[in-house]
């Protein structure tokens, strides 16, 4: 009898297997929030909010309450369902596109107003689900299908670095974090830190996961793991760029 | 709830000033909004009366959010509303767009200033295609177009009323006219009058624990499948035609046995009405037609009235330059009445400027 693999309690069945591409960073990242809405017990309290794009995938994903909206647009629904509602837990899920482009008034001003929302952005350097675009984040020299000769960085300017400018923009009681998919255990703790920021109170809270691509950065698997690693990881550095109050000890990058 | 207004009182208000106080007596809970000309004073009475109340404003980053807090707000279940115009109206048509596919009862109240484009801050009726029929779909919309201070506090109350009941985004169309004017009128108590405020209800984070007692809420607006959209927008369709006859509103007066019709709507059929009293007083059979909402419009009213008159003429008289006359028209596809126009975008109309075109037609 073949021994079914552990899934979240909070993970909705009947969507499962869930419709992200094999090798997709989105079901580890959705896999790290499933755990954590489990550990936390807070599965009647989220509500979980999709954008557009491959985020959207995980529009009923989760056995809890969920909305989805439109492009760059799930930050304005989630800081309206929270104001109306300050017991839930507003959880905005996007990409890069998203969150840095079409979105990306909407996140700075909220992270401005520090709002009481937690927002988790994959970031895996491309639009994935239109085709592979061009994205904020691509790295300068990466081929995309609008970047065919790879990104020019006097045409299309550098990689936008979210956390970092969420960082400065943001006041106490903000937590800003970026993790990656590549070390799991990390990227689970950051995001529970994010959500308690949330049922704590304190503030904006941000979480951007480093998440891999295959099939729009045509890669196979082990190419796949070197991008992300060797390239991606060097260009977005790992660690916690912001903790409530300045408590805790940060965890920043280590080479 | 607490009383806002104990039973009637007579006021002297402006029309964005009526607003804030008919939202409040209304219920709603949230305001979110952007600053743009004509509506501002909307939000700066607002800002003074909610907090009195326990009610909620936030100033956003741009309509788009504006428009998307409110989608987030009443998704939570609280009556929530925001008001724009011009520039502010286009750019809110897209989460006017994700009501319209979600079911949302959002509110909004549009006060129509001059266009193309950042056009005047002053008055139009140019706003008409863009509030009926502005999204990337079939205007499942609801649009009371109103004409006085009295009417933009009846129907800002009942606006929140017919959204919480059919769920459809629905609109107060005003003009900076009617935004800015102050005008007398009776604020009452809506439930001291017999109306019954509709119950909010939320769509996301209800009560009950997920897998014991209710099934998780998924929520969307898009579908895999053509076929599944095709459902949606069908049943969307049945039911908007369905509850259009106990929605449509419109205003008749002396059409039987007119030689003319005088239809218009808003702020500018008050210029007709007045024409038709003096063109009668003068002689001239002239009639009246409003409707009063332009979505779902009164066609067979129209109709009807236009079969019942033995009018061989109408004029149909708006401050833009076609934007009724494109709905009269397709609502009453077939009638053989021959339609005059007066079009004076952006610009007032006033009695005698129906008057005079009157007698340069007949």
């Amino acid at each position: 009898m073949a021994i079914a693999p552990a899934t979240p309690k909070s993970w909705y069945l009947p969507t499962k297997p869930h419709k992200f591409c094999p090798g997709c960073g989105h079901g580890i990242v959705l896999k790290a929030l499933g755990e954590n809405i489990d550990e936390l017990g807070i599965q009647n309290d989220i509500i979980f909010g999709c954008d557009i794009g491959c985020s959207l995938l995980a529009w009923d994903f989760f056995a809890c309450d969920s909305t989805q909206t439109h492009h760059g647009r799930v930050t304005p629904v989630m800081v309206g369902l929270k104001r109306s509602r300050p017991e839930l837990l507003t959880v905005g899920y996007m990409g890069d596109g998203g969150g840095y482009s079409i979105g990306s008034q909407h996140l700075l001003n909220a992270a401005v107003r520090n709002e009481t929302i937690t927002l988790i952005l994959v970031n895996n350097t491309n639009y994935g689900m239109t085709g592979g675009q061009m994205s904020p984040t691509t790295l300068p020299g990466q081929v995309t299908e609008t970047t065919p000769l790879g990104r020019d960085t006097a045409i299309t300017g550098y990689p936008t670095k979210g956390p970092e400018f969420l960082s400065t923009l943001t006041s106490d009681g903000a937590y800003i974090a970026r993790a990656t998919v590549s070390k799991y255990k990390q990227l689970k703790r950051f995001m529970r830190n994010a959500l308690r920021n949330q049922i704590e109170g304190n503030g904006f809270s941000f979480l951007e996961v480093l998440a891999t691509c295959p099939t729009n950065w045509r890669t196979n698997a082990q190419q796949t793991w070197n991008f992300l690693e060797d390239e991606i990881e060097k260009e977005f550095r790992v660690g916690e760029m912001k903790t409530p109050f300045g408590k805790g000890d940060k965890e920043v990058a280590v080479d | 709830m607490e009383k806002i207004v104990e039973g009637s009182t007579r006021a002297f208000l402006t029309g964005n000033e009526t607003i804030a106080w008919a939202s409040l007596v209304a219920g709603a809970e949230f305001m979110f909004g952007y600053p743009i000309t004509p509506q501002n004073e909307i939000m700066h009475y607002w800002t003074r009366l909610a907090p009195k109340y326990g009610r909620g404003f936030l100033q956003t980053e741009d309509e788009i959010s504006a428009g998307f807090t409110v989608c987030g707000a009443v998704q939570g279940g609280k009556k929530a509303f925001t008001a724009t115009a011009g520039p502010g109206n286009v750019l809110m048509q897209e989460p006017f767009g994700m009501a319209e596919a979600m079911r949302l009862p959002m509110v909004a109240i549009i006060q129509q200033r001059g266009g193309p484009s950042s056009g005047t801050v002053i008055y139009s009726q140019q706003e008409v295609n863009l509030t009926t029929f502005g999204g990337n779909g079939e205007g499942y919309r609801i649009v009371y177009s109103t004409a006085s201070h009295q009417e933009l506090y009846d129907y800002t109350i009942k606006a929140f009323n017919t959204a919480w009941t059919y769920r459809f985004p629905t609109f107060i169309l005003g003009d900076g006219y009617q935004a800015k004017m102050r005008e007398p009128l009776e604020l009452y108590d809506p439930q001291e009058k017999g109306i019954t405020l509709a119950e909010s209800f939320p769509l996301v984070g209800l009560p009950g624990v997920i897998g014991e007692n209710r099934q998780p809420q998924h929520l969307n607006n898009i579908y895999s499948l053509e076929e599944e959209l095709y459902e949606k927008v069908m049943t969307f369709s049945a039911v908007f035609e369905k509850i259009s006859p106990e929605i449509v509103e419109y205003e008749e007066d002396s059409c039987e046995g007119a030689d003319i019709i005088l239809i218009s709507h808003g702020v500018v059929s008050r210029a007709a009405r007045d024409a038709m009293l003096i063109l009668r007083s003068q002689g001239i059979k002239a009639g009246y037609f409003r409707p009063v909402t332009l979505r779902p419009f009164p066609d067979e009213a129209l109709k009807k009235v236009i079969l019942q008159s033995n009018a061989k003429k109408a004029l149909i008289a708006e401050s833009s330059y076609g934007q009724l006359t494109r709905l009269i028209k397709q609502s009453i596809y077939g009638e053989t009445i021959n339609i005059d126009t007066l079009y004076k975008p952006g610009v007032g109309i006033v009695d005698y400027d129906i008057i005079n075109k009157v007698k340069s037609i007949l």
